[in-house]
């Protein structure tokens, strides 16, 4: 076989990769054609009707996105007091020692465990003692829904962050020091002004992450396909109103739920490809 | 100025306190999951748990009358995940291997550049998209749910996974490797198949462990291809079953919920298997 043959196949072998890219937003865009024409684009983003009655079907996705965007931020919000000191236990205060390793394994594991199990401990575990502490009279909702989220996107946000705040150069933090600087002054005023926006775009690809979780969400959010007034109030996220309704869906439900799949599809590829941008970016200054 | 030093110095120390035990904290939910999971899961499992696939509406419904154990297991689940995986795999590992080549010999050119954006597009597309959109180019065309199905489902997410772990390591081979099979009259095939490859085995071996492990789990495409059912089946263009396909389906059953911390025991035991096992032998190759 010579080198013209070997660069041919590989090639090919790797068309496949805007083959199924293209297929996916095809696939996606012709079947929602049909719920986009019915209700008009913008209005179908905009209204928050989620009706079946025959003859008077009435489809909207605000109730979803903002269901989505609502979980997604808390679960942010979550996150951080948990794996910003993650971060830091394992890129700088215990750089390099056993226990960091046990820790970064720890997280590891964490991300390892599918969302279903998730799903099933919060069902199980949280939601229990939520109800017991009087937050919601139901147990499940936002709240439950955003806090297991906050743990499985953890692991994510913690190992990126930590990688950056490793590549802190170390003269900048022992001129610090030398000057008499302690390790919380050189914390804040070396690595994170230097490792900045490496972290910052690792939490960009934690909301890329928590924006599609499906099966944790859809058991813990309460499906109700109502706008959410309070975080403790159930509601659906986009892509639990998928996994909940797709099997049975049919026509105009089903182009409804395509619909919002790739306006799903749409929000997680740009806050990806954003992510990616900045971490490039962080990477090579 | 004396007193400025000393509450400098204990901020330093309670900002200290307080990551240590942050950071402890985040490892409580593996423990509790862990926990939870192996107490009511050890309980549910026996010899029959593996070998009997799940018990039908009446069967479940006789041993409940007659207040028994609930018959039957998951067998049919840990079938389907075999046979549905296994396509997957076939699939997804050569070509993977491929990509993960290109992208790592012509990291420079603008059509590679463009592929490996695509490629984190495709890592970043939430699973339950790769569902729906299987469903619309495989289950709708061959008008039934089927093994196939599920299989390309799993293929999509496995994909990019593959790639990446095979480029990065790749890349971190040293260029006097491949330059010296090149010296020594091998063409690039056979310097990819000899010394790159090879040389690459480890980092490209974890990465399919890693890969096999994610995706194992996934139930949101599985759940608009595969479909499930209830008796151990063997063909691929039916519906099949899958291991957390079933922990949905016990999820969702009032009378079947017995099962579902055997079924999920089963099932995270495997994953976190692998990803030790991943991590181990990383951490042995790179030595």
């Amino acid at each position: 076989m010579n080198d013209k043959i070997y660069k041919i196949i590989l090639f090919i072998a790797t068309l496949v990769i805007p083959i199924i890219c293209g297929g996916i937003l095809y696939a996606l865009v012709t079947d929602a054609y049909e719920a986009f024409e019915y209700f008009g684009f913008f209005k179908f983003l905009t209204s928050s009707e989620w009706r079946y009655t025959e003859g008077a079907e009435q489809y909207g996705a605000l109730p979803f996105i903002l269901g989505t965007l609502l979980t997604t931020f808390l679960a942010l919000l979550f996150c951080i007091p948990f794996s910003l000191p993650v971060a830091l236990f394992v890129g700088e205060y215990f750089k390099d020692t056993k226990i960091a390793n046990f820790l970064s394994t720890v997280t590891d594991l964490l991300a390892g465990i599918p969302s279903i199990i998730y799903g099933l401990w919060g069902f199980y575990t949280l939601r229990p003692i939520i109800m017991s502490l009087n937050i919601s009279p139901q147990g499940s909702g936002i709240l439950t829904a955003s806090l297991v989220l906050a743990i499985m996107i953890v692991p994510y946000a913690a190992s990126l962050s930590a990688e950056f705040i490793k590549m802190v150069p170390n003269d900048l933090k022992e001129s610090a020091y030398s000057l008499g600087a302690t390790k919380y002054e050189v914390i804040k005023k070396i690595v994170f002004p230097v490792a900045g926006s490496g972290i910052f775009s690792s939490y960009v690809l934690a909301i890329g992450r928590a924006l599609g979780e499906t099966m944790t969400v859809t058991m813990l959010i309460g499906n109700t396909n109502n706008i959410p007034n309070s975080i403790t109030s159930t509601g659906n996220s986009m892509a639990s109103i998928i996994a909940n309704q797709f099997g049975e869906a049919d026509d105009l439900k089903l182009s409804s739920l395509i619909a919002i799949g790739l306006i799903l599809f749409i929000i997680t590829a740009i806050i990806n490809m954003i992510g990616k941008i900045m971490i490039k970016h962080a990477r090579i200054s | 100025m004396y007193s400025k030093t000393k509450h400098r110095l204990i901020k330093d120390k309670a900002i200290l306190w307080g990551i240590c035990i942050l950071a402890t904290l985040t490892a409580v939910p593996l423990f509790a999951i862990l926990g939870e999971v192996f107490i009511n899961g050890y309980v549910q499992l026996s010899w029959s748990f593996f070998t009997e696939p799940t018990p039908t509406a009446y069967k479940t419904m006789q041993a409940i009358e007659n207040g028994e154990r609930i018959p039957g297991g998951i067998a049919n689940g840990i079938i389907g995940t075999i046979l549905i995986l296994n396509m997957a795999m076939i699939v997804a590992i050569p070509i993977g291997i491929l990509c993960g080549i290109f992208l790592s010999e012509n990291s420079k050119n603008r059509f590679a550049k463009i592929i490996s954006y695509l490629t984190d597009l495709l890592q970043g597309t939430p699973s339950v998209i790769v569902g729906i959109v299987t469903y619309i180019w495989i289950v709708v065309p061959m008008k039934g749910y089927s093994a196939i199905a599920g299989s390309i489902a799993l293929f999509i997410m496995m994909l990019p996974l593959i790639i990446r772990s095979t480029e990065e390591t790749l890349k971190i081979l040293p260029t006097s490797l491949k330059e010296a099979g090149l010296a020594l009259g091998g063409n690039r095939v056979r310097v990819m198949l000899k010394v790159q490859l090879p040389a690459a085995f480890g980092g490209v071996f974890t990465g399919i462990l890693l890969a096999i492990s994610r995706v194992i789990g996934e139930t949101a495409p599985l759940m608009f291809t595969a479909l499930g059912c209830s008796f151990i089946r063997w063909s691929i263009n039916k519906p099949i079953s899958a291991v957390p396909l079933l922990i949905w389906e016990f999820f969702n059953d009032p009378y079947l919920q017995d099962m579902i911390w055997g079924a999920s025991l089963f099932l995270l035991l495997f994953v976190l298997t692998l990803n030790v096992l991943s991590k181990y032998l990383k951490r042995k190759w790179n030595q």
